[in-house]
């Protein structure tokens, strides 16, 4: 079996093939299928596990203190007894709540989540499916979570679930416009919607420095936005601990809760992949202009190791902003959406569409 | 026009705030060696409280076996739940004068709230805040303290 740190289509094309000589096609499509599904449930459940112990600690040093340190060598293995705990904790409904759709809920938003984590590339040849409106399904799924707020909120029969729910569905609505057009100003750019064509179009230049001013505003409108999208601080207002209880999942216990928290923290991820993919070049090493031989140094550290590094550095800045800023105000959640970012957007989707005409860029 | 350059202004302002702000959670995060965290049960040997902590109330007493207590009572007086038990005793002096002196400061630390007022009350300064904290006994009469130790007494010179 060929493997090869840098290019995964070898190993891939390599299984597929030894499937299809030993078994008949629709069953090795089948495995296929399972092998697909169990390693992207085996990876969001460590990396959000992953996700949880790192905001603990991020949160802990951007406030002086240490955090997690006792379970395990510096609290390593804290989350992973968090988890425990949550498996084993009984489920609790409450007893005017409607059972259906209570129960339906959190799959609903974690299903939004895994059809949304799909479509990103990884790596070269680490892409589930790669279609030519990859950005499009992705702005039409990553919406689909918020469904499943509002079903929650609405099923738990408990006013702070259902307050946290419609804040959470005036928030999500109102900046879903941000994310889709601030993507759409690098759509212009890119020239495409594909993921692997929009990676492609960044071996020289990642789009963040070709497309300069316009790639940078529409950047931090992306930052700004998909942060408000993942219902994190300061955009918590969903949640909002000190008001809410815990919002829309202030009913949910145990498993059920722990998929609500797993599908947060995967939203993280997908933002800041996406994030890292569209603007910081997504697994593409850093190149300059004609620097050959730093750029060949740069091509000795693999794709995945580039991709992880610029999604946690984004996924860095995120935790930076919840731990600084202050939650907002439902009036100034919207006020910031419809007068702020939403007009600079429309104009900055003017200026990027100037700069592709007259090929202002490098 | 106006409107415009101050919507424009408004936002660069608001960036820059939000900017300063985060400029200062990341001088915390990248300076760890001035996180404050303690860790505790590990750190015992070096622990130091800082000087203004209240761990208990205490009496000092100098190598003579000599403290400050009069046994005027007004700590007693002072403290709100009665932690303190003032039980003094009359003594004659060798001018063969009658004088009262303090015979056992009562202490319940059980009770005691840590709030500072009977040492802001005493007028001879005789019992401070001590910095010890780790109180825990496994019997509650361990808790009721005599603060002045046998066999002391009154410093020379302490104005009644």
């Amino acid at each position: 079996m060929a493997f090869n740190i840098y290019d995964f289509t070898t190993l891939t094309h390599s299984i597929h093939v030894g499937l299809a000589e030993s078994f008949s096609p629709v069953v090795a499509t089948t495995i296929e299928w399972v092998i697909v599904g169990v390693s992207y449930l085996l990876f969001v459940a460590l990396f959000g596990l992953f996700l949880v112990y790192a905001e603990r600690k991020v949160c802990a040093a951007f406030q002086q203190r240490l955090g997690p340190m006792r379970v395990g060598p510096w609290g390593l293995l804290q989350t992973i007894a968090d988890f425990i705990k949550l498996l084993m904790k009984e489920l609790i409904m409450p007893r005017k709540a409607d059972w259906f759709l209570y129960n339906l809920a959190p799959f609903i938003v974690i299903i939004a989540s895994f059809m949304a984590i799909a479509i990103l590339p990884f790596a070269p040849g680490l892409q589930s499916f790669d279609f030519d409106i990859g950005i499009f399904y992705l702005t039409a799924v990553s919406s689909v979570g918020v469904i499943g707020i509002l079903i929650a909120g609405w099923s738990s029969n408990n006013k702070y679930s259902l307050i946290g729910a419609m804040r959470s569905g005036a928030q999500i609505l109102s900046y879903e416009l941000s994310v889709s057009l601030s993507l759409l100003t690098m759509v212009i750019f890119a020239g495409s919607m594909q993921f692997s064509t929009i990676v492609e179009g960044q071996r020289d230049a990642w789009f963040i420095f070709s497309g300069h001013i316009p790639a940078m505003i529409a950047f931090i409108i992306f930052l700004i936005a998909g942060t408000a999208e993942t219902n994190r601080g300061p955009f918590d207002l969903a949640e909002a601990e000190s008001e809410l209880v815990a919002g829309f999942h202030t009913e949910y216990s145990g498993v059920k809760f722990a998929m609500f928290f797993l599908a947060e923290y995967i939203n993280l991820f997908i933002i800041s992949a996406v994030a890292a993919t569209v603007f910081l070049g997504g697994w593409m090493p850093l190149h300059f202009g004609n620097l050959e031989s730093f750029n060949h140094v740069m091509d000795f550290i693999p794709p995945v190791v580039w991709f992880f590094g610029k999604v946690l550095f984004v996924i860095f800045v995120i935790m930076w902003f919840k731990w600084t800023f202050p939650r907002l105000r439902v009036d100034q959640i919207l006020t910031l959406e419809w007068k702020y970012l939403l007009p600079i957007n429309l104009v900055n989707i003017l200026l990027m569409a100037l700069v592709v005409l007259t090929k202002f860029h490098f | 026009m106006k409107s415009f350059i101050e919507y424009i202004a408004s936002i660069l302002k608001g960036l820059w705030t939000l900017l300063v702000g985060m400029k200062v959670t990341a001088k915390y995060f990248f300076t760890p060696w001035n996180h404050v965290t303690q860790q505790y049960p590990e750190n015992r040997d070096s622990l130091v409280m800082f000087e203004r902590f209240r761990g208990e109330v205490i009496m000092p007493h100098t190598e003579n076996n000599e403290h400050l207590c009069t046994g005027c009572g007004i700590c007693e007086i002072n403290c709100p739940n009665g932690s303190i038990e003032i039980i003094s005793k009359s003594i004659l002096t060798p001018e063969g004068k009658k004088k009262r002196i303090i015979d056992q400061h009562i202490y319940h630390l059980g009770m005691c709230t840590l709030c500072n007022l009977c040492v802001k009350a005493c007028p001879t300064g005789a019992i401070v805040m001590g910095q010890k904290f780790e109180h825990a006994v496994w019997d509650r009469a361990l808790l009721t303290k005599v603060l002045n130790q046998p066999g002391s007494k009154i410093a020379e010179g302490v104005k009644e």
